[in-house]
């Protein structure tokens, strides 16, 4: 299978940015794994030929980084940081609270596909410790009773694209620092939004 | 001294900092509009050296004699470390979301320094609203003249591309992010030869973190050795902080180095959460040895810290109260560089896992009377001697750095640890 002409042009671009193709191994594969969901032999065979690589040494360089999903993962990868300022404030209290109200265990995805709920090292949130991010859009402050409340709201809203700001809103406390203007960009599926991969979405 | 340099604007205006519209409005942009008429290339790395600025990321390394280590062969590149990962560290975070044009300046006046026609920001994965701000600030640049071809007419031209990572720490190391950056899997490299030489595509490379090049346009604006004059030397500038755990107030603190460790966790950041007591600290990122309220009214700088057998490494100072369980704590940090290691070499991939598995048993109340021997052998085969600055069997520091949280609750908390495994292993079984 090919992708659509519309990502093939894209992902033309993103090679285009490196001084060698191979360099946009990283991006491309975030992008294969936008396309299925998950990071599949085929996303990763197309991925290969935009940069010259095998196919296997393509898998070499995904399997090194937790970012990319070689199994299907949920609508909503919800990760929980346990490192030492969460583990310090009961960042393990909420990966139990949040695994509980999700029915996932945590490194697990569940049947219907909703949600993933990984226990994740540092996210860089410590000063809002506990953390939490929904497809990568951060949450700080979060408690065991906000934690729950957040997976109910993906449970019955199902919203498709998820904020930073608009979680922090209704389910943080304290942040680590002040985060200036308020975003409306922001992850419309289980993959980083960051522009040029053509995965923010301006929430409905 | 109040000196701050780096979090200015985003106090003044922290409706609209991230924007070129504020940072062209506070006087950005106007150092390079100057350095590219005025500055010769080596005028401004003489500056860099002279302000004495070492590194942010962690090693501490003078930012000045890296950059002299450049090898002439072209083309060359500049390359960002935006791969902020060492727990307890969020600062680089603050000034990639609030202030992405000082470093954007920073990145064409060091380019325009180091004859460097491309250059990347690499930032880690779990930070796509940085990515998106730097992104969005990068095009703004490109609209405004400052970056492409022939930058505000000077002849001089520079591309920046934004390159986001995918969860893994391992590419916080310089030569682990090269490898990453050039679409491999992120194992570090050995050194020599350094980047300085043969870095990314085996060409001269110079791999700067995210504060150290943000103060940059400061110090080509003000000199290098107004630079220099603020702060101990050795410790020169100011510096963020990462202040987290049981602290009152945490959150990032630009300070000038050379104050007490007092002062900054009970001044600055407002002392320990409900009244507890103070137990110890990290004093510079989960790879830092551990300090005790003994060092409280030892300077926080550079060599002072070093003297004193840890680190101030990434600016982040954990703070663990009274109630803490130290065990518990060091094996947060061990679990960490346990799933961080990227598997090469054999002391750190197989050394972090036993102590993970040494440290859940004692946890668990299946601690054995030989556990503190095992553990400490297990250290001394990943760094042996267990000394400061660490030896090394490894490609990377990573390795050693699993030894600290061990080290530190052996040397401070031994009797903590062995009433654990006491309590927990009744004699015969």
């Amino acid at each position: 299978m090919t992708w659509p002409a519309e990502i093939q042009a894209r992902a033309e671009a993103i090679v285009a940015r490196y001084p060698e193709p191979r360099s946009a191994v990283m991006p491309l594969l975030y992008l294969a794994m936008r396309q299925e969901g998950s990071l599949t032999l085929d996303g990763m065979r197309q991925v290969a030929g935009y940069t010259g690589l095998t196919s296997v040494q393509v898998e070499s360089v995904a399997s090194f980084y937790s970012m990319y999903k070689r199994e299907s993962v949920g609508d909503y990868i919800v990760s929980v940081c346990t490192s030492i300022s969460c583990h310090l404030l009961g960042g393990e209290e909420v990966l139990g609270a949040v695994a509980d109200e999700a029915g996932v265990p945590s490194g697990k995805t569940g049947a219907d596909g909703l949600f993933s709920v990984e226990s994740v090292e540092c996210i860089g949130a410590c000063g809002g410790a506990p953390a939490v991010q929904v497809n990568y859009e951060l949450v700080e402050g979060v408690t065991s009773e906000s934690g729950r409340r957040l997976c109910r709201w993906l449970a019955d809203d199902r919203p498709q694209v998820v904020t930073s700001d608009h979680m922090q809103a209704e389910f943080g406390g304290m942040r680590s620092f002040e985060w200036g203007p308020d975003e409306s960009e922001g992850a419309t599926g289980p993959v980083p939004a960051f522009g040029p991969l053509g995965t923010s979405g301006q929430p409905s | 001294m109040t000196e701050q340099i780096l979090t200015t604007r985003m106090e003044a205006h922290p409706a609209d900092s991230n924007t070129l519209r504020r940072y062209e409005a506070t006087g950005g942009y106007n150092t390079l509009r100057k350095a590219l008429v005025e500055m010769s290339p080596e005028q401004i790395t003489a500056e860099v050296k002279a302000a004495n600025l070492r590194g942010r990321g962690g090693a501490g390394f003078p930012a000045g004699v890296k950059w002299g280590f450049l090898a002439p062969a072209e083309p060359h590149y500049l390359v960002i470390n935006g791969d902020e990962s060492e727990p307890g560290t969020f600062k680089d975070r603050q000034l990639l979301e609030r202030d992405p044009h000082q470093l954007i300046e920073g990145i064409i006046l060091s380019s325009y320094a180091l004859g460097v026609n491309h250059s990347f920001i690499y930032i880690r994965g779990e930070y796509p609203r940085p990515a998106r701000r730097v992104q969005r600030a990068v095009e703004e640049a490109y609209a405004a003249g400052y970056l492409g071809d022939d930058v505000l007419g000077s002849g001089f031209s520079l591309d920046v591309t934004v390159h986001l990572g995918a969860g893994a720490y391992i590419c916080g190391e310089e030569t682990a992010l090269l490898n990453s950056l050039e679409g491999r899997r992120g194992e570090p490299r050995l050194k020599p030869p350094f980047p300085a030489v043969e870095g990314l595509y085996a060409r001269p490379t110079i791999v700067n973190n995210v504060e150290t090049i943000s103060n940059i346009p400061w110090i080509v604006a003000n000199g290098g050795a107004a630079y220099d004059a603020i702060g101990p030397e050795g410790s020169r500038g100011t510096r963020m902080f990462s202040l987290s755990g049981h602290v009152a107030r945490p959150g990032n603190y630009e300070i000038v180095m050379g104050m007490s460790w007092r002062d900054l966790i009970y001044e600055v950041g407002g002392g320990v959460r409900d009244g507890n007591a103070l137990k110890c600290w990290i004093p510079g990122g989960a790879s830092a040895p551990w300090f005790t309220p003994a060092v409280l009214d030892e300077p926080v700088t550079l060599d002072d810290t070093g003297r004193l057998g840890s680190m101030l490494g990434s600016g982040a100072v954990v703070v663990m109260d009274e109630t803490t369980n130290v065990v518990a704590a060091a094996l947060s940090i061990v679990k960490f560089f346990s799933h961080e290691s990227c598997g090469q070499c054999t002391p750190c991939r197989e050394g972090t896992t036993w102590l993970q598995r040494i440290l859940e048993r004692i946890l668990a109340g299946h601690g054995r009377e030989a556990d503190i021997g095992l553990l400490l052998d297990v250290c001394d085969n990943i760094s042996p001697g267990l000394r400061w600055p660490p030896a090394q069997t490894t490609i990377c520091p990573l390795g050693p750095s699993v030894v600290s949280p061990i080290t530190s609750i052996m040397k401070h908390f031994r009797p903590e640890v062995e009433a654990m495994i006491r309590q927990a292993a009744p004699a015969g079984v």
